[in-house]
């Protein structure tokens, strides 16, 4: 590029331009907080300043942030912290002998007694100590190593750097990562940034979005030919889809790993957010032990969870952890050393990990109120679910799957042809279209099928289900209106 | 491999706690750990309004309780009324809480002497080298040949090094001139630029000031001169800018890029690019476990923005409570405030350690024979330079060690003072250093100096 004369002045060009960046950044896109987000933010801004729509308020059901809709913190791990941030608090008998007893260990497990200071990068040792025995009880005694636990910044972190870990090889030895579609798109975010092969994997939409090995041998196979297929990643309960995989889809999961030499990452951080019937949480290590030695002494796999989702929804402390089965000593040992450039996960996060794997036990004065605070917490998320797949189920146009967990609806739509000739006039592809439509016309806020992926001429959109049950109710109502609208509109 | 010495080293802390603990003898009864820039693990308290604060917003109740001042809750209720759901749980937006966006702007403003800022440009990170790593990714392009260079200081810590060598690029090392307090000389600049002829290709060039480990503090026409440099030499400017409220020299003064830049005028205001970085972890603050830091961009192509916006927004958003406290940090109590006496004086308190430890540290190794230190004007670090003689140097090499991890090791064996050796930092050939961390209560670091005393002169003897 050189130097161009705008309006007679001479201009320089920029020495960092797009030509010259790095170009897997360029690929890089993040549905959840993108464009119609951007969007949605400016629409709040215009309400404040007062200029009319046809809504009085933005909903945004765009994101799995629970708090930002109305749930209310549990009042034991907000105690708990609030005792850390300031340890003057410890002298406060307002605060239960519980919540200063796991204070004070906390603070004597941290630098100068101030969460203020570093922590060891994989995370402070007692922490990690609490979160293995959490994971042993949780998967009914199969023993779980400190040492393969790694604090992190949110789960995310750690699945970022769990990727960057095991993208390597050049041309067709590029390593290939198989991600299902539709898809938490941090997982493709990541993936173009590395410059690794996203292999996709189709969850079936007819079948609850139930995951078939058979589908997984066609990706893989048709992958073979083209890069190096070494990861196989899974999102159980499945997000956006909130798919809760049965135990035998887990061990066809396990066996086809092994068969095709692959390491698994079980994105599990809504473990705690299961609630249709006949569904249940099985953590993929305890069926991996479950299998017997030929199986867990060889699969080699990380598990992920996080303290954003659940019954805390507390994202905005970035707390999360995996823990690495069977890895390989000289990978973790470049696994540790490429955590410690981060320095170490918020500290913070860190303690109000070790409250969610350390609950209130029976005997403890918080317990009969943090239970019904989480109890509460799960019903109401449970009740949204099942009103959600029926309210969108009595709309001619859109179907919806059962909300099995996880936070978010991922309904179909079907769209008239005229609605997708039009979106391809304006640029747009169709379901982005007919959520910006939304947006302006009913200021609800939600994320288009294609940020997520989708089979080929299917559309989508991803809702959360998180607003208040009232709320959310008006919601339901005005998509449905919105949907009938919009059909009518374009027929 | 540095990393491994360290490694290696923090075992070995570890180990010899661990025997002190069973009650092993040792002419020493705890370890004096300066290995790291962490003021609070070494007794720094933190400070008391940013902490009623943040226990405010994490527990909302205490806005109920007479043991918090009044403008604590007021500030606690004002940032919770910014965040979603009223709630330091809600995901913030991609930038930050938009409200301390702006007013990190005013702060920029303000401290820069008018120099105007745009919130636009400003994002609220999970630390300086999350923020520092992004920006190097996009610069890095991955796809070159040659590949991506990037200027870096030596002596200089080795977390950027590591990034962009992960990242696929090259650091290409400009040296500081030690018998100038580590000044950093254009010449220099130069050189190093040519020596990457034909190896990559230079695109960046990344300063620290206040140094890390050098503590030195450039002066105004310094830092012209690299802004005159980048600019001439097309490269994009990184500004760590961390320590800059770590400044102990006597007449020393922090002047930011920024502002410099700004003062220049056009073209090089307009036109050279620019990201400065600050946090909360190296401040009088210390919170380092909080992790949070912000960085401005200058002069960025709007479409590039774009995608370092994305970037991003891929995690998320900086941990809440580590926002808050850079919220506290850019916008401090008020005279008039009833914060405000215990604040200054908590600031002061600290400022005063800095001022001191610096002076100390100087005084003190500059006396003993063998080792000389560079004035430490700013920053949290010390980094003497070890003469060691050549019956030690081949000591270590026999151990199959760097030689000043050599020295280090012993310190920390025989007189409970954990150091860096300077090797980790890129030093100048033969030449050995140690990195200490002078953030510490005045009792430790004069601890420390007198057992760094006593084992240097023993040391210098036994290996004369």
């Amino acid at each position: 590029m050189s130097q161009q004369a705008v309006n007679g002045v001479q201009c320089r060009a920029k020495v960092l331009t797009l030509d010259n960046m790095n170009p897997y950044v360029k690929r890089v896109e993040y549905a959840v907080r993108g464009p119609i987000v951007q969007r949605a933010v400016q629409l709040e801004k215009e309400l404040k300043e007062g200029i009319k729509k046809p809504f009085t308020e933005v909903i945004k059901a765009n994101i799995g942030d629970a708090h930002a809709m109305g749930q209310k913190p549990i009042t034991f791990l907000r105690q708990v912290l609030a005792l850390c941030a300031y340890p003057e608090l410890l002298e406060d008998n307002k605060f239960p002998e519980d919540a200063k007893k796991r204070a004070q260990r906390i603070l004597d497990a941290c630098g100068g007694h101030s969460i203020g200071a570093y922590s060891a990068s994989q995370g402070i040792e007692c922490i990690r100590q609490d979160v293995s025995r959490y994971i042993e009880k949780r998967d009914g005694g199969i023993p779980s190593n400190p040492d393969n636990i790694y604090l992190s910044t949110g789960a995310s972190d750690a699945i970022v750097t769990m990727l960057k870990l095991m993208v390597c090889g050049e041309g067709r030895d590029r390593t290939g990562v198989m991600i299902s579609i539709p898809q938490y798109p941090l997982y493709s975010a990541a993936l173009a940034e590395l410059g690794a092969v996203q292999i996709s994997y189709y969850l079936d939409e007819d079948k609850c979005w139930s995951l078939d090995v058979k589908e997984l041998r066609r990706a893989l196979n048709e992958a073979r030919q083209h890069c190096n297929p070494r990861v196989l990643c899974i999102i159980n309960p499945g997000n956006p889809t909130g798919q809760v995989q049965s135990r035998q889809c887990i061990e066809d999961v396990i066996r086809f790993a092994k068969e095709e030499h692959l390491f698994l990452m079980a994105d599990e951080v809504y473990q705690d957010n299961v609630y249709a019937e006949g569904c249940k949480f099985h953590s993929f290590k305890k069926v991996l032990f479950e299998m017997g030695p030929e199986y867990s002494s060889t699969v080699e796999m990380a598990s992920f969870h996080s303290t954003s989702k659940c019954y805390m929804g507390e994202c905005g402390f970035r707390g999360g952890y995996m823990e690495v089965i069977n890895m390989d000593p000289e990978v973790k040992a470049q696994l540790t050393k490429l955590v410690s450039v981060r320095l170490c996960p918020p500290v913070p996060g860190q303690a109000l990990l070790d409250l969610v794997v350390n609950p209130p036990q029976p005997d403890e004065p918080s317990y009969t109120t943090f239970v019904k605070e989480r109890t509460a917490v799960l019903a109401a998320l449970a009740e949204k679910a099942r009103l959600t797949e029926q309210v969108f189920n009595t709309v001619p146009g859109i179907t919806c799957n059962p909300v099995q967990g996880a936070m978010y609806t991922f309904p179909r739509i079907t769209l008239p042809q005229k609605a997708i000739d039009k979106a391809k006039e304006e640029g747009k592809v169709p379901d982005m279209f007919y959520c910006m439509k939304l947006l302006e016309e009913e200021g609800i806020c939600l994320v288009p099928g294609s940020g997520f992926g989708q089979k080929e001429g299917t559309f989508h959109f991803r809702m959360t289900i998180l607003p208040p049950t009232e709320k959310l109710k008006v919601v339901l109502q005005k998509i449905r209106e919105f949907h009938i609208r919009f059909t009518q509109e374009f027929s | 491999m540095k990393q491994l010495e360290y490694a290696f080293m923090a075992k070995l802390a570890i180990h010899i706690k661990e025997q002190l603990r069973k009650g092993v003898k040792k002419p020493y009864k705890t370890i004096i750990d300066v290995s790291f820039g962490d003021p609070h693990k070494a007794g720094v308290k933190p400070l008391t309004f940013a902490r009623q604060v943040i226990a405010a917003c994490t527990y909302p109740k205490l806005m109920n309780s007479d043991k918090l001042p009044l403008d604590a809750k007021q500030r606690a209720q004002w940032l919770l009324d910014r965040c979603p759901g009223q709630s330091v749980g809600s995901y913030t937006a991609t930038a930050g809480i938009p409200e301390t966006v702006h007013k990190i702007s005013a702060f920029i403003t303000r401290r820069d002497g008018g120099a105007p800022s745009d919130p636009k440009n400003i994002f609220i990170t999970a630390g300086s080298q999350w923020a520092l790593m992004n920006i190097l990714n996009v610069l890095v392009n991955k796809q070159a040949s040659p590949r991506t260079g990037v200027l870096t200081p030596a002596p200089g810590h080795d977390k950027a090094v590591l990034s962009i060598v992960g990242m696929g690029g090259e650091t290409i090392p400009y040296y500081l001139t030690e018998e100038q307090g580590w000044a950093l000389q254009v010449e220099e600049l130069q050189r190093a630029l040519d020596s990457a002829q034909g190896v990559c290709k230079p695109v960046a060039l990344y300063v620290i000031n206040p140094g890390n480990p050098a503590g030195h503090v450039q002066s105004r026409k310094s830092i012209q001169e690299v802004i005159r440099f980048v600019s001439e030499k097309r490269l994009f400017l990184l500004a760590d800018e961390v320590y800059q409220d770590c400044v102990q020299g006597e007449n020393t003064e922090f002047v930011s890029y920024k502002r410099v830049l700004n003062e220049m005028g056009p073209p090089f205001s307009e036109t050279v690019e620019l990201a400065s970085f600050h946090s909360v972890s190296k401040s009088v603050m210390g919170e380092c476990g909080l992790r949070c830091g912000y960085v401005e961009l200058v002069n960025v192509d709007p479409a590039v923005m774009k995608h370092i916006f994305t970037l991003f927004s891929k995690g998320s958003c900086s941990p809440v409570l580590g926002q808050i406290a850079l919220d506290v940090m850019i916008n401090p109590p008020q005279p008039g405030d009833p914060s405000y006496t215990l604040y200054n004086q908590e600031t002061q308190h600290i400022r005063d350690m800095l001022i001191q430890n610096a002076k100390r540290v100087y005084e003190v190794v500059n006396s003993l024979p063998g080792l000389s230190c560079q004035p430490v004007d700013g920053g949290a670090f010390a980094f003497p330079r070890v003469f060691l003689p050549p019956k030690a140097i081949k000591k270590a090499k026999d151990l199959g060690m760097e030689p000043d991890t050599f020295y280090s090791v012993r310190l920390l064996e025989e007189a409970g003072v954990f150091v860096r050796p300077g090797c980790g930092y890129k030093q100048k050939k033969d030449t050995y250093h140690i990195r200490f961390c002078i953030m510490t209560p005045r009792d430790m670091m004069d601890e420390l100096l007198g057992r760094l005393t006593s084992f240097h002169r023993k040391f210098m003897m036994d290996f004369a």
